[in-house]
C-alpha cells in the first residue's frame, strides 16, 4: 500500500466481497484513504465501484470484509449509525426528492438531530437554520439561482450538482462521490473538479469515483484501480496510470 | 333532529379514523390495509371499560395507549417489508384481528358486545366530544406536516433509501407514525362504540379497512383538508343510499382502484393543481409557506 502510513487513516477497506447471485461483483477490495486526502477511484464500466462504495455506507451487505471508519469497526452498523458517525454519499444515479425545492433537499440532510428522534422532529418546526446552511452550499455548487426549483425542472447537469451538495450537508469526514461530473459540461466538469479539489480538509477524505480520467489525473495525487471486482492497483496517480495492467485493463477498453 | 346528529357523529368520526390512517399512509407512505382492527381495538377496549362504570372520556387513553402498542408491535413486524408486500401483511392484521375476537368468549365472540351505555350528555354530548376531538386531531395533523416531523415523513413517502442515505433514521420514524395513527384510530373507534352502542367482530373488518383507505385515497393521500371531505362524502354516501351500503366492499374497493389509476394525487392534488392554473408562479412560493 502506500509508503508515508504516518497519518492516520480515516477509512480502512479490508478484503470487502459482495456477490449478488453467485457472482462477485466486488471481490477482495481493499483500499485506504487519509484524513485530508483526495482518493480517485477508477475502474472500467461494470468493475463495481458503485457496488463498493453502497458496502462501504451500508445500503448492501458485504459477503466478508471489514471496514474502519477512524478507528472504528463499522462492518455491522446500518447505513443510518454509519451516516450519522460521519460518512456521506453522492450517488451516481441522482435522488433528488421531486416534492421538494432544491433548498428543502439540501436543508434536510443538514436537519441533524431531528432526522434522528422523532420526539425532537415533531417540537423543532423552524427550517431556517438549515436553510441558510443549504443556500450557503447550493452557492457553492454554482446552485444559487435554482434553490426554489424544483427537481423536474432542471438539467442533469444541476442535479449532479444538487447531490454533491446534498451530501456536503451532512459534514462527513469521508465524502463519497460516484460520478459527479458525468453528465456536465466539459466547463461545468472543470468547475466542479475545481470545486472537488478543494473538499478534502482537516478531519475530512474523499473518494472520487471518475471516469473523466483528465479531470481525475488534474486533481487526485492518489488512485484506486479496480476491475472486475477486484483491486487492481493503488498508489501516487501517476504511478498508477503508467502500469501496463491498468491501461490494459482501463484505458486499452473504454473511453 | 336526532337523525341529523347520528348522522353528524358518524361524519366526524370517520374524519378522524381517515385523518390518523393519512398519518400513515399519506404523511408516512406506509400502506396499511388493516386500519380497521385498530378501530375496533379502541372500540372493544373503551366498551368494556364504561360496561364496567368507567366514563367514556377517561377510556380515551387506555383505547390509544393498548391500540398504539398493537400497532407498534405490527410496525415493528412490518418495517422490513414494502409497498405490497406491505398491504398483504397488514391485511393479514385485519382478519386476524377478527379471528380473534370471534373466539373470545370474554369479548362477546360472535355476538360482540350489546349494551354499551351512553355517552354523558346523551347523543349531544357524544356529538360535542367527537367534535372537540376531531378538530384538535386535526390541529396536530396541521401541526406534524409543517413541523421537521413532516418534513422528514414526505422524503420517507417519497423514497426511503435516499431518506436513508440522507441520514433518517428511517425505521424510527415509520414506527413513530404507525404508533401516532393507530392511537388515533384507536380513539375513533373508543368513539364509535359509544355512537352505536353495539359493536361485533364484523363491524372492523377487511370492508372497512378497504373503506378507509379508500377515503384517504380518494381525498389524495397526505393533503388534510382533501382527505376530510372524502371521508365526510364517503361516510355519508352509504346512509342516503342503500345500494352503496349492500355492496361496499365492491363500491369502495372499485373507488380505490379507479382513483389511483386516475387520480393518483387524489381531491388535494385536484385542488392544487387548479390552483397552480390559476397562478402558475405559486410553485416557485410554495416552500416559503
Ligand atoms: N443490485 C444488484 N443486483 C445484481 N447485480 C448487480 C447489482 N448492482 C450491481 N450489479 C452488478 O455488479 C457489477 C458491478 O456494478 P457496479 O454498478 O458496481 O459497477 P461500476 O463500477 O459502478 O460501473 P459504472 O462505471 O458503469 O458505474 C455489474 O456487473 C452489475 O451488473
Ligand atoms: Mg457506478
Amino acid at each position: 500500500m502506500t509508503a508515508a502510513k504516518t497519518s492516520p487513516l480515516l477509512l480502512d477497506v479490508k478484503n470487502v466481497t459482495v456477490t449478488f447471485g453467485g457472482l462477485n461483483a466486488v471481490d477482495g477490495a481493499r483500499l485506504a484513504l487519509e484524513d485530508n486526502q483526495l482518493l480517485g477511484f477508477i475502474g472500467p464500466n461494470g468493475a463495481g465501484k458503485t457496488t463498493l462504495m453502497r458496502a462501504i455506507i451500508g445500503m448492501l451487505t458485504p459477503s466478508s470484509g471489514q471496514i474502519i471508519l477512524d478507528g472504528q469497526d463499522i462492518s455491522n452498523r446500518r447505513l443510518v449509525d454509519r451516516i450519522n458517525l460521519g460518512m456521506a454519499l453522492a450517488q451516481q444515479i441522482i435522488k433528488p426528492l421531486k416534492d421538494m425545492t432544491l433548498l428543502d433537499n439540501v436543508a434536510l440532510a443538514a436537519g441533524g438531530n431531528k432526522l434522528l428522534s422523532p420526539i425532537k422532529a415533531m417540537i423543532h418546526r423552524s427550517r431556517q437554520h438549515e436553510q441558510d446552511i443549504a443556500h450557503g452550499l447550493l452557492t457553492e455548487v454554482g446552485l444559487a439561482d435554482a434553490i426554489y426549483k424544483y427537481p423536474a425542472e432542471l438539467p442533469l447537469g444541476f442535479l449532479k450538482r444538487l447531490e454533491v451538495a446534498r451530501a456536503l450537508a451532512r459534514q462527513p469526514k469521508v465524502l463519497l462521490l460516484d460520478e459527479p461530473l458525468a453528465g456536465l459540461s466539459i466547463k461545468e466538469a472543470e468547475d466542479m473538479a475545481d470545486l472537488i479539489m478543494g473538499l478534502p480538509c482537516k478531519g475530512r477524505g474523499v473518494i472520487l469515483i471518475e471516469h473523466n480520467l483528465s479531470q481525475v489525473r488534474r486533481i487526485c495525487k492518489t488512485l484506486y484501480v479496480q476491475n472486475n471486482g477486484r483491486p487492481l492497483a493503488f498508489g501516487a496517480t501517476d504511478d498508477v496510470l503508467e502500469k501496463r495492467e491498468v491501461q490494459m485493463a482501463y484505458l486499452g477498453k473504454s473511453e | 333532529m336526532a337523525y341529523e346528529m347520528i348522522v353528524l357523529t358518524n361524519m366526524l368520526i370517520a374524519i378522524l379514523f381517515a385523518q390518523s390512517l393519512n398519518l400513515i399512509t399519506g404523511f408516512c407512505g406506509q400502506v396499511s390495509l388493516g386500519h380497521a382492527a385498530f378501530l375496533g381495538i379502541g372500540a372493544y377496549t373503551s366498551a368494556m371499560l364504561t360496561k364496567a362504570g368507567w366514563p367514556l372520556a377517561a377510556t380515551f387513553i387506555p383505547a390509544m395507549v393498548i391500540a398504539g402498542m398493537i400497532g407498534m408491535i405490527v410496525g415493528a413486524a412490518s418495517l422490513r417489508v414494502r409497498h405490497d408486500f406491505l398491504a398483504i401483511t397488514t391485511m393479514g392484521v385485519s382478519f386476524l384481528f377478527t379471528g380473534i375476537i370471534r373466539k373470545q368468549d370474554m369479548l362477546g365472540g360472535e355476538m360482540g358486545i350489546a349494551g354499551i351505555p351512553a355517552a354523558y350528555g346523551g347523543r349531544v354530548g357524544l356529538l360535542l366530544m367527537t367534535l372537540c376531538l376531531t378538530i384538535l386531531f386535526i390541529i396536530i395533523m396541521i401541526y406534524v406536516k409543517r413541523s421537521w416531523m413532516g418534513y422528514v415523513f414526505e422524503s420517507i413517502a417519497e423514497d426511503e433509501d435516499t431518506a436513508g442515505v440522507l441520514g433518517i433514521d428511517v425505521r424510527r420514524f415509520k414506527l413513530f407514525a404507525f404508533v401516532l395513527g393507530t392511537a388515533g384510530a384507536g380513539l375513533a373507534g373508543a368513539l364509535y362504540a359509544h355512537q352505536v352502542r353495539f359493536i361485533g367482530p364484523d363491524s372492523f373488518g377487511f370492508v372497512e379497512s378497504v373503506t378507509v383507505l379508500s377515503m384517504v385515497i380518494v381525498g389524495g393521500i397526505g393533503s388534510i383538508w382533501g382527505v376530510t371531505i372524502a371521508a365526510a362524502l364517503l361516510s355519508v354516501m352509504p346512509q342516503f343510499f342503500q345500494v352503496i351500503d349492500d355492496y361496499k366492499l365492491l363500491v369502495y374497493g372499485m373507488l380505490l382502484f379507479f382513483a389511483m389509476r386516475f387520480m393518483p394525487d387524489g381531491l388535494g392534488g385536484l385542488a392544487k393543481r387548479f390552483r397552480q392554473n390559476r397562478n402558475p408562479d405559486s410553485s416557485s412560493e410554495r416552500s416559503q409557506a
